[in-house]
């Protein structure tokens, strides 16, 4: 039996929905293949791992609570994924608004103003793109290649946190924790209900998507953008700068990042310590992908990772697996992810051998 | 002078696992293909080579491993990048965030129990002279075995048939398709030395340079490798110079503070990550000298037509 593969003429829209949904499900068969080969019971494990975390009203919360920077930083993210501009260090770019944010929240005159929350979220945002605008700068008026950059620029921001936290801004009654002062109450998101962490930082998450939704879809902006990615001659002739693109790209992808690290800090954690994100940065990457680079993805891609970093913790302390197993369960979701992109683009025929 | 000669020693060191990394990755790159995922690959070699010796089995068949580690790695990239045609990019980034989940899940239990760290050469003669026995015949096997690769990669991409068929499928896939290679067959192997070397690379930071495990002890040298094919300009020679020179900001910040330097540790940890954007600067400024030996159709997926 021979198969035949041969290009679509225009990508299937059948497929486009089903391929995240065959990754997903040949996730769960590896998964269960890696499980019983680990000499554990497959439906247990997995019902731990995906259904557990979400039986309690506190799971639930988690989710959303995790989920909602993952879907911020991936919108940004996308909005350069479009064009061709690979941001590929939001880690950076959200610690470096974490970092501007706790310091205005902590050292600005204005402890008990209401505007102390305002202030700091713009303080975030100014961060993440100020962090994001050396590569820019560097792609656009230096030719430089920006993966490198920004991936570069996400290990100095590690040390930059480092040294404020294990230095300058630790907290002197903190019991030598490499970890700051909590901010004033002023500067931190209400939560919904004191019993569980999900706060109303979540609401930037949603107007971030819906903007997204809006620039991918409705604006001549996002629109050029994307034909600069696709194709960057047609755009050129056009009239289309590219250097656009990548300032735009960089500076929305940092400002969300930014964003998203400034929510850490006023929400769940309320102050700086040396560990702020469980790499968030990276997974909304995936996310990105997950979600096609379209809005409304994006939040079922979030929500799918923001599972897999709650069933790795729930695994991690019921079955004693290591925290690993979530970043082992992203690489092979992202890796049948794309390979079943394939179909979107490509059909495979059967040809039938004639026999004589 | 003695701190001189330990100095110039110790950045060789820790040049190596660069070079290996550095010399796959331009393979692959001039073969036309991008792979984002060394990083992920060492990390896999690293945990392989520790996982083999602690096993029981000889050094050698823990290199054996982490070059076996880091090839059946590559090939994860490879079905994705070259039989799927899926965008490079992702699909490298795919590999590096799998390879430092399955390095952290094999290296669990290893706790840290240091390895007997593979044992330098002892050359009669050359490496009892003062001073210069020191700075060139003190190392251990894998530091000349990198620069027999680095010999055997050049002979290979410029005095070989295949190897002007590798450069040829880089340049132009195409034409190369049209004269009768197997584009992606070729394009296959280059990943896979590509993730043999970074195995190799990886084994030497977990075997030799540190030694022992440590999660993510890569420490983006995967990514500073790929930097370093980009300040080379797609050249082998260079690739040398810029491992070294890496290896000496890796030196620096280690031996900052015996030579004085008052900073804190953080300015000098992340010397090498600023160094590596300083380079890259300073190189890619030149668009005409970087685009001379530019594979020309890298990262483009490639689908014999007809």
């Amino acid at each position: 039996m021979l198969f035949k593969i041969e290009p679509r003429a225009e990508p299937s829209r059948q497929m486009a929905i089903a391929a995240p949904l065959i990754a997903t499900a040949m996730t769960l068969v590896v998964s269960t293949i890696f499980f019983v080969s680990l000499g554990l019971n497959p439906f247990v494990t997995l019902y731990t791992f995906f259904v557990q975390p979400l039986t309690t009203m506190n799971g639930v919360s988690e989710w959303l609570l995790k989920a909602s920077p993952l879907i911020l930083i991936a919108c940004g993210l996308s909005i350069g994924f479009r064009a061709n501009v690979w941001n590929i260090g939001a880690e950076g770019q959200l610690i470096m608004g974490a970092i501007l944010a706790t310091g205005v929240g902590l050292f600005s005159p204005w402890q008990e103003s209401a505007l102390l929350l305002p202030l700091m979220v713009v303080a975030g945002m100014a961060g993440g793109a100020a962090w994001a605008a050396i590569p820019a700068f560097l792609r656009a008026r230096m030719n430089t290649n920006e993966i490198l950059v920004t991936l570069m620029l996400s290990y100095v921001a590690a040390l930059i946190l480092s040294y404020l936290v294990h230095g300058p801004w630790r907290d002197p009654a903190g019991f030598n924790f490499p970890q700051t002062a909590l901010l004033p109450y002023s500067g931190t998101f209400e939560v919904f209900d004191y019993s569980y962490r999900l706060n109303t930082s979540i609401f930037f998450t949603v107007v971030a998507v819906f903007l997204t939704w809006l620039f991918t879809n409705r604006s001549f902006m996002g629109y050029k953008m994307a034909v600069g990615g696709v194709a960057p001659a047609a755009a050129r002739f056009a009239g289309f700068k590219s250097s656009v693109s990548v300032w735009l790209g960089l500076l929305v992808s940092g400002a969300a990042a930014g964003l998203a690290g400034m929510m850490e800090v006023a929400g769940p954690l309320g102050q700086l310590s040396s560990q702020i994100s469980p790499g968030y940065g990276f997974a909304a990457i995936i996310v990105a992908f997950i979600g096609r680079l379209n809005a409304f993805g994006i939040v079922l891609g979030g929500l799918l990772l923001s599972l897999l970093y709650l069933g790795g913790e729930t695994v991690q302390l019921n079955m004693g697996l290591p925290s690993s197993v979530a970043l082992i369960f992203q690489g092979l979701l992202l890796f049948f992810l794309l390979a079943s992109n394939f179909l979107v683009n490509f059909r495979i025929r059967r040809l039938v051998t004639r026999t004589h | 002078m003695d701190l001189f000669v330990s100095m110039f020693a110790a950045t060789i060191i820790a040049a190596t696992p660069l070079i290996f990394a550095a010399l796959g990755e331009l393979v692959v790159e001039k073969s036309g293909v991008l792979n984002l995922g060394i990083e992920g690959m060492m990390l896999i070699g690293a945990a392989f080579g520790i996982w083999v010796h602690f096993a029981g089995f000889p050094m050698i068949l823990a290199v054996g491993a982490a070059v076996v580690g880091g090839a059946l790695a590559s090939l994860m990239f490879g079905v994705l990048a070259l039989t799927f045609m899926t965008n490079q990019y992702a699909a490298g980034l795919a590999l590096a965030i799998f390879g430092a989940g399955v390095s952290a899940f094999i290296g669990r239990g290893f706790g840290t129990t240091p390895v007997e760290a593979i044992q330098p050469l002892h050359i009669p003669g050359l490496s009892d002279i003062p001073i210069l026995g020191e700075m060139f015949f003190q190392f251990d096997p894998l530091v000349y075995l990198s620069f027999v690769l680095f010999a055997a990669v050049s002979w290979f991409l410029y005095r070989t048939k295949a190897g002007l068929a590798l450069r040829a499928i880089g340049e132009s896939p195409d034409s190369a398709h049209a004269i009768g290679y197997q584009v992606i067959r070729i394009r296959y192997l280059a990943v896979m030395f590509g993730g043999a070397m970074a195995g190799l690379g990886g084994a030497y930071l977990s075997l030799v340079y540190t030694p022992l495990w440590v999660e993510n002890m890569t420490a983006g040298r995967g990514w500073i490798a790929l930097a370093l094919v980009v300040f080379a300009a797609w050249r082998p020679r260079r690739v040398i110079f810029g491992a070294w020179l890496f290896g000496g900001m890796t030196i620096l910040q280690l031996q900052g503070q015996a030579i004085g330097l008052t900073v804190p540790t953080e300015v000098l940890s992340a010397l090498p990550y600023v160094a590596t954007i300083v380079v890259l600067v300073l190189i890619s400024r030149n668009r005409e000298a970087m685009a001379l030996d530019f594979p020309t159709s890298l990262a483009q997926p490639f689908r014999p037509k007809g």
